[in-house]
């Protein structure tokens, strides 16, 4: 019997991974710079380089991103929160991730192999790949596409195939319910998302994503959030019931059906779809900050303090509108209980979509009449 | 009236707003989580614990066997067998507490009329083989050598009330 | 063979298989899997053609919409495939003749003779800053304004009479009104009193 608590320190574990990281990034770093005339040579390869340049960030994000969610949902129930591994808790998502990847994935008995491991892919190819059309200022963007917020709707719209399948390769019931309520609720929350994003074309009077920021130049104001306050209210709710998470979370409800569509799922598996909901929050958080939000433009354009800050790049703004958009999918979550499912269906069938309608008309009239200060 | 108020509010979110509001003010409250190993919460004097048997100061077993805490255990967790010492007296030869059976409800404490079986504030300890949860004499004498000062002040603070 | 036309080649050589197998494969889940991957290549050979704005909306429409709800029935119908193929012998005349018939139909009105190289021009190439969206909006809302509008009245129609057709009013079901439920307050279900200490008899 042993009497006390375990505890070991990892202390010199943790500084050799460090270490050994540093060493072969600075390398690989000093070896692009030096031979950086030919890569960009390369069409694929340099293009190869700036996915990788958006998705590596993308991923540390996820993993932060879960970090401050228990860390703020934490905060919000009185609790500390994660804080034992590394220097308060700042490496907890790096052992999260190592512990995910050592663990075996368990494929049930009876269930589609192939399947039952695609749908983790199919579930988050979408989620990196509507990243490709993103712009992170005027002209820091992967690809410029002319229809580009379309492209994002198809994008998000094709993620659900990784819940389906993943809900009926597993071959469990709990499985198959998650999936089947995900299915419908996402089915659903499109049509209200689609037309909150009419709006947006419609006042912003373009599909390219670029265009629509630039089309809200002027102030804080002058941002679509002001003019489209329903439809950005509906956009970012029906965008919280897209990407599962709580109180729309029906789809993995633990107290009902354990875990959903995932239950079966165990290693790098689930983590995949973990990655996948977390990079389809920040998707959301991206495009709600981009269409309503003014995107990169400052919020202090046209005010007195504007020079103060002409300094701060435009992606930072971005940036910050992102975290705060985040924030209120944390904030959400410790919030409110979760939705009963005919609940969800009534509000998004019966109440987003009439308000999107009705907005869409009066929009369009003050479009068409062009009432100022935004349409004019 | 009201229910058009009623709408009002309710496409305005205010009930959605008031819990978002008593939320985030948590969010800047202290903190109430106690960071155990570091920190430890206070402890009652009556807390129920790892078991000890006890011995009177001049080294004797308090134990006289009677095995009334072995008729009380509704676990049926204690297993006693006794036999008469070179001397003449009632001693134990086998006393074991199966510690995965006892659910620490301190029945054996409240029985023993030597004050012999005690839980002791001990609760951090772990099993990590087949077999180790089963507490011989030897151990649960060996508990109580060590924690003796602590169980006799805990005891001494209780007496009044039994 | 250009960098174009390999793709072409490939997304083809996919999109053909996997038609293929929607009608080969036996479990409908598989087949409609099969749907979604030809729809999807499908979209990919629209890509090719300029054709961004409406290789997008089938991606949207089809792969993100319908084919979810046929997924969803299909996966909850649990269809024993075996009776279904019983009557292969008994109605294969009758389907190679419809097969034989339409293939005929296609190949009058579709044919090289319509659409070949010497009847319709190879469509030019379009400059970087060409948006196939606009071209597509102006297109739609000033030549053909009127089909566009009648076929959207007809789809409304269409929803109207499915919605109309499938709901029956039965006065035995029972069931909750969530717009009822949300409206409730705390003060219509609870009843708070204040009342004195009562004192002990």
């Amino acid at each position: 019997m042993t009497d006390t608590v375990l505890r070991k320190s990892y202390k010199t574990h943790w500084l050799i991974i460090l270490l050994v990281t540093a060493v072969f990034g600075t390398g690989a770093i000093l070896l692009g710079v030096q031979y950086w005339a030919e890569i960009k040579s390369i069409a694929i390869l340099y293009a190869l380089i700036k996915i990788i340049l958006i998705v590596a960030p993308l991923m540390g994000a996820v993993a932060y991103l879960t970090f401050a969610e228990r860390k703020i949902i934490g905060y919000m129930q009185v609790r500390i929160g994660p804080n034992r591994v590394g220097p308060r808790g700042w490496l907890q998502p790096i052992a999260d991730a190592l512990k995910l990847l050592m663990k075996e994935i368990i494929v049930p008995t009876n269930a589609n192999r192939f399947l039952f491991l695609i749908a983790p892919m199919m579930s988050i190819a979408p989620a990196l790949a509507a990243w490709a059309v993103l712009p992170f200022t005027d002209t820091l963007v992967l690809a410029n596409i002319d229809a580009s917020l379309l492209y994002i709707l198809a994008l998000t719209s094709i993620g659900v195939y990784g819940v389906i399948i993943a809900g009926w390769a597993s071959n469990s019931k709990y499985a198959f319910l998650g999936s089947m309520r995900s299915a419908a609720q996402i089915v659903s929350y499109e049509i209200a998302m689609g037309f909150a994003l009419v709006g947006v074309l419609i006042a912003g009077g373009s599909l390219n994503l670029v265009e629509i920021v630039q089309a809200q130049q002027g102030s804080f104001l002058h941002w679509f959030w002001l003019p489209l306050l329903p439809l950005f209210l509906v956009y970012f709710i029906s965008g919280v019931a897209e990407t599962n998470r709580a109180p729309f979370d029906v789809s993995e409800g633990e107290s009902e059906i354990v875990a959903g569509f995932h239950v079966e799922y165990s290693g790098m598996a689930f983590a995949v779809f973990f990655l996948a909901e977390y990079a389809n929050m920040i998707l959301i958080a991206a495009l709600a900050s981009l269409m309503f939000l003014g995107g990169w433009l400052s919020p202090f354009e046209g005010t007195w303090i504007e020079s103060w800050f002409a300094w701060v790049p435009g992606i930072f703004w971005l940036f910050a509108k992102m975290s705060l958009m985040l924030l209120f999918f944390l904030w959400f979550r410790a919030t409110f209980p979760r939705y009963r499912y005919d609940q969800i269906m009534r509000l998004g069938w019966k109440v987003f979509i009439p308000i999107t309608i009705v907005w869409l008309v009066l929009e369009s009239a003050a479009v068409v009449l062009k009432i100022g200060p935004w349409f004019d | 009236m009201d229910g058009f108020t009623n709408f009002l509010k309710s496409l305005a979110l205010w009930e959605l707003i008031k819990g978002m509001g008593v939320t985030g003010g948590h969010f800047f409250s202290r903190k109430i989580t106690v960071q155990y190993p570091d920190e430890k919460t206070p402890m009652s004097n009556r807390f129920r614990g790892l078991h000890a048997l006890r011995r009177y100061p001049n080294g004797e077993e308090r134990c006289i066997a009677c095995k009334l805490c072995e008729a009380v255990c509704p676990a049926l967790a204690i297993t006693i067998e006794a036999e008469e010492r070179a001397d003449g007296t009632r001693r134990t030869t086998r006393y074991e507490i199966d510690l995965f059976k006892c659910i620490y409800c301190g029945f054996c404490e409240e029985s023993c009329p030597v004050d012999s079986i005690v839980e002791t504030r001990e609760f951090e300890y772990s099993f990590e083989n087949r077999g180790e949860n089963i507490m011989t004499k030897q151990m649960l004498l060996a508990v109580g050598d060590k924690h003796e000062a602590q169980i006799a002040a805990d005891r001494q603070q209780d007496a009044r009330f039994r | 063979m250009d960098f174009e036309r390999i793709i072409f080649y490939i997304f083809a050589a996919i999109l053909v298989f996997a038609a293929g197998r929607v009608i080969t494969v036996r479990n409908p889940v598989h087949a409609a899997l099969h749907l979604v991957l030809a729809f999807f290549t499908c979209a990919g050979l629209w890509l090719l053609l300029e054709a961004e704005f409406l290789a997008i909306a089938l991606v949207l429409v089809y792969v993100g919409a319908v084919m979810v709800l046929f997924l969803f029935v299909v996966m909850m119908l649990d269809i024993n495939t075996s009776p279904l193929r019983e009557g292969f012998v008994k109605y294969l005349p009758i389907g190679s003749t419809v097969a034989v018939l339409i293939f005929a139909e296609m190949f009058l009105v579709v044919g090289s003779k319509h659409f070949g190289r010497e009847v319709v021009a190879i469509p030019a190439r379009h400059a970087a800053d060409y948006s196939n969206v606009r071209e597509l909006g102006s297109v739609l809302y000033t030549d053909y304004v009127y089909p566009f509008e009648i076929a959207a009245v007809i789809l409304l129609v269409a929803i109207i009479a499915a919605i109309a057709l499938t709901m029956r009013k039965r006065p035995e079901t029972k069931y909750q009104d969530p717009a009822q439920q949300v409206l409730v307050k705390p003060a219509d279900r609870v009843r708070l009193v204040r009342m004195k200490t009562e004192q002990k008899q």
